[in-house]
């Protein structure tokens, strides 16, 4: 039956509960009831199970002495320290191993991206059989691979190849002599610093000046000899307040200096040549995306070849590369646990493997090992995100 | 992946609805499925490993053969399950596994705060170190300052740290994920020693490149009593695991084997091996098994003696002595109460 409306009627006002805002409300408590009741199940399920098998609970084993040892150890470390410090120090190796192998990968990934396209058929080949031969190879594999080549390849340490009598190259690993900082020391540091502010003034300045006149300056050279000739001048001038502790060999292995094991070195080489290959088709892709009338309008406006990538292909091709260079970032933080099938103490070897047998408190490390490496992944997340939206198109 | 393998487990541990750890649940459990779930080694020679048909062997394996034998009748309803040191207890208080018979070393710990218990000793063991003979070191007292190729997860990891510590002395652990990783890396020249357990000392030295050019060292620094694990709460599953290793042992204190047990039950005068065999006395009842699971024990496992020689001693490549693992009335410690 048709209703006939007044021309000054409201529209009809539908029931609460069929109102679309009403409705989505119901749904998102109703959800979010849900997820906690499930949460809480598994909670309460999983301590009614421990108490009931008889399988001590809790944090309190976090402040209990570890007692085993740590090969390569960032902060100090001793045997007698508690179980939460191998939690530090396994975190703290991870983070090295992940930042390590982020630099270097990036380094090679952008470096064979770029060579993937050269006109040199050579090199544009070489590029295309590295990755397609790293891409394809399980990680595992690699990271063995580099392990165990490298290994038998170098000699004991009585037979060590050595370079000017400082540096020792042998299977317990590279020693290198480590600075001993004097007390006058200050000064050096002091002159990094100000290198550091001058050279960021230097820059605006320069950028100023060839808005308002056009004239570029030489801003990378100018940057570059005051970042290193000032602090070295300085360095000369306070009397040079650095000695070098240089490893010497004592007993079964080189004592003193700075030591690079070889399972950071398989490790770092496996992590940064894998993910460096997926870099590169990121790299790849991202320049391609780019129109080739960028390039001509570049070349005819005389710009050389070198400084067409840098100043247009590069800023628009990162656009498309940004998102996928943030999950292999990702990528590469998570396969660093790989680490413990090579011995190198990482979060995963230290944590969750040695301190949770030793504890049996399989449920809080497995649980504080995932926690950590969330983090780890959602600050790596946050900071690409802000980097992308920096370098997103700004549309005036 | 083992980590995901231990991930797992211990996903199965915070979503089993149900605790089935509670009295006799693993008894009939295990005959409900019609086998016994074994968590054992990825692979120590003489310990657990498969032979050139697939067919899993070893002294620990025994161990669960001699309870399937108990239970079933026959010894080879089991199947295996290789763990690795950080996943075994993980995989026995989830209970995908019904014993762990892995070279367990028994430590206060292990048998108070992890919901487990250790049902008997198989094995008597010790920490050693094994070295390249180049590198002319004749006593563990010279190692002072040299690096240790150790597994990750064992008892191993602290006693070295004890020793080092208590004689003053200063060295480097590298440690791996598996048994074979370790070994490799001690023969690739990583380290300059390996410690481990003396029994898989030899274990591993067979798998060398070179056997020969590496040397045992004759100090024994840790007790290491190994034997198999069960689930705590369950006290008739623990007495089955428990009796059938004493079991084994009993009989080989009275001259019971594999080949002579028939005629033993048979014609035997002794009252002790008859109360073993289950001619007399309480028989299976008291643990709900058959009168003759001694029996079916002994003919298809064979005494604790025949499972020695077989696996480790000189009917196997590694040609170890019995040392303290003899009978406790020929000089060693292995002892059974009596069976009565």
């Amino acid at each position: 039956m048709a209703v006939k409306r007044q021309p000054n009627d409201a529209p009809a006002k539908a029931a609460f509960w069929r109102r679309p805002v009403f409705r989505s409300a119901v749904f998102q408590v109703l959800l979010v009831l849900g997820v906690v009741y499930v949460g809480n199940a598994l909670l309460n399920n999983t301590l009614y199970n421990l108490e009931q098998r008889g399988i001590s609970t809790g944090f309190d084993f976090m402040s209990n002495a570890a007692g085993f040892g740590i090969v390569q150890t960032l902060i100090d470390y001793q045997e007698t320290d508690t179980f939460g410090r191998t939690f530090l120090v396994g975190l703290l190796n991870t983070i090295l191993v992940s930042v390590l192998g982020i630099f270097f990968a990036t380094i090679i990934g952008f470096i064979m991206g770029v060579a993937r396209l050269s006109k040199n058929w050579l090199i544009a080949k070489l590029a295309m059989v590295y990755i397609e031969t790293f891409r394809n190879i399980p990680l595992l594999l690699q990271i063995l691979f580099w392990y165990f080549i490298v290994l038998n390849k170098l000699p004991l340490p009585r037979q060590s190849m050595d370079l000017g009598g400082v540096i020792f190259l042998n299977k317990r690993g590279l020693s290198l002599p480590s600075p001993v900082f004097e007390p006058g020391f200050w000064v050096v540091g002091a002159a990094i610093l100000l290198a550091v502010v001058l050279v960021f003034l230097i820059v605006r300045w320069a950028h100023i000046r060839q808005e308002q006149t056009g004239h570029q300056f030489h801003t990378v050279y100018a940057s570059l000899a005051m970042l290193i000739g000032l602090p070295l001048l300085v360095f000369f001038a306070a009397g040079s307040p650095v000695s070098w502790e240089i490893p010497a060999l004592k007993g079964f292995n080189f004592k003193g200096g700075f030591v690079v094991i070889p399972e950071l070195a398989a490790l770092l080489l496996a992590l940064s040549i894998y993910t460096a290959a997926f870099i590169a088709e990121a790299v790849r892709s991202g320049i391609l995306a780019v129109s080739h009338g960028q390039t001509e309008a570049a070349y005819a406006l005389g710009l050389r070849p070198g400084i067409t990538l840098r100043l247009v292909i590069i800023p628009q091709a990162l656009r498309v590369i940004i998102p996928q260079l943030t999950s292999q970032y990702l990528n590469l933080t998570k396969n660093s646990s790989l680490a413990t099938a090579v011995g190198y103490p990482d979060l995963v070897s230290v944590f969750a493997g040695t301190t949770l047998n030793q504890t049996g408190q399989a449920i809080e490390v497995i649980a504080m090992t995932m926690a950590v490496y969330l983090s780890i992944s959602l600050s790596i997340s946050l900071f690409m995100n802000w980097y992308n939206r920096k370098k997103q198109l700004v549309e005036r | 992946m083992k980590k995901i393998f231990a991930f797992t487990s211990a996903v199965a541990l915070l979503t089993s609805i149900s605790a089935t750890a509670f009295a006799g649940a693993t008894l009939e459990a295990v005959k409900k499925k019609g086998f016994i779930q074994c968590g054992v080694n990825t692979g120590v020679p003489g310990f657990a490993g498969t032979d050139d048909k697939g067919t899993w062997r070893g002294i620990d394996v025994d161990v669960c053969r001699a309870a399937a034998a108990a239970v079933f009748g026959d010894a080879s309803k089991v199947q295996y399950t290789p763990l690795t040191a950080k996943e075994r207890f993980t995989a026995l208080q989830s209970g995908e596994i019904d014993i762990l018979s892995r070279n367990t070393t028994w430590t206060l710990t292990r048998d108070t705060s992890l919901g487990l218990n250790f049902a008997g000793v198989n094995y008597y063991d010790g920490q050693g170190f094994m070295v390249k003979k180049s590198l002319g070191v004749n006593s563990a007292k010279e190692l002072d300052g040299a690096s240790f190729c150790i597994q990750a997860g064992t008892t191993t990891e602290l006693n070295l740290t004890d020793y080092f510590r208590s004689n003053n002395m200063a060295y480097t652990p590298i440690t791996f994920d598996t048994s074979p990783e370790t070994a490799a890396a001690f023969d690739a020249g990583r380290c300059d020693a390996l410690t481990s357990d003396q029994s898989q000392l030899y274990a591993l030295r067979i798998q060398l490149k070179d056997p020969e050019g590496a040397v045992v060292l004759p100090e024994i620094i840790s007790k290491e009593p190994l034997g198999p694990v069960v689930r705590q709460g369950d006290d008739e599953w623990f007495n089955i695991v428990r009796w059938s290793l004493y079991a084994m042992v009993n009989a080989e204190e009275l001259g019971v084997t594999s080949e002579n047990v028939d005629q033993m039950a048979a014609s035997s005068k002794d009252p002790n091996i008859l109360r073993l065999l289950g001619q007399e006395g309480i028989k299976g009842k008291g643990m709900g098994l058959e009168d003759n699971w001694a029996v079916n024990i002994i003919k298809q496992v064979g005494n604790y003696g025949e499972i020695f020689e077989r696996n480790v001693g000189q009917g196997s490549p590694l040609k170890i002595a019995r040392g303290i693992n003899q009978l406790w009335n020929k000089g060693g410690i292995q002892y059974a109460p009596p069976i009565r």
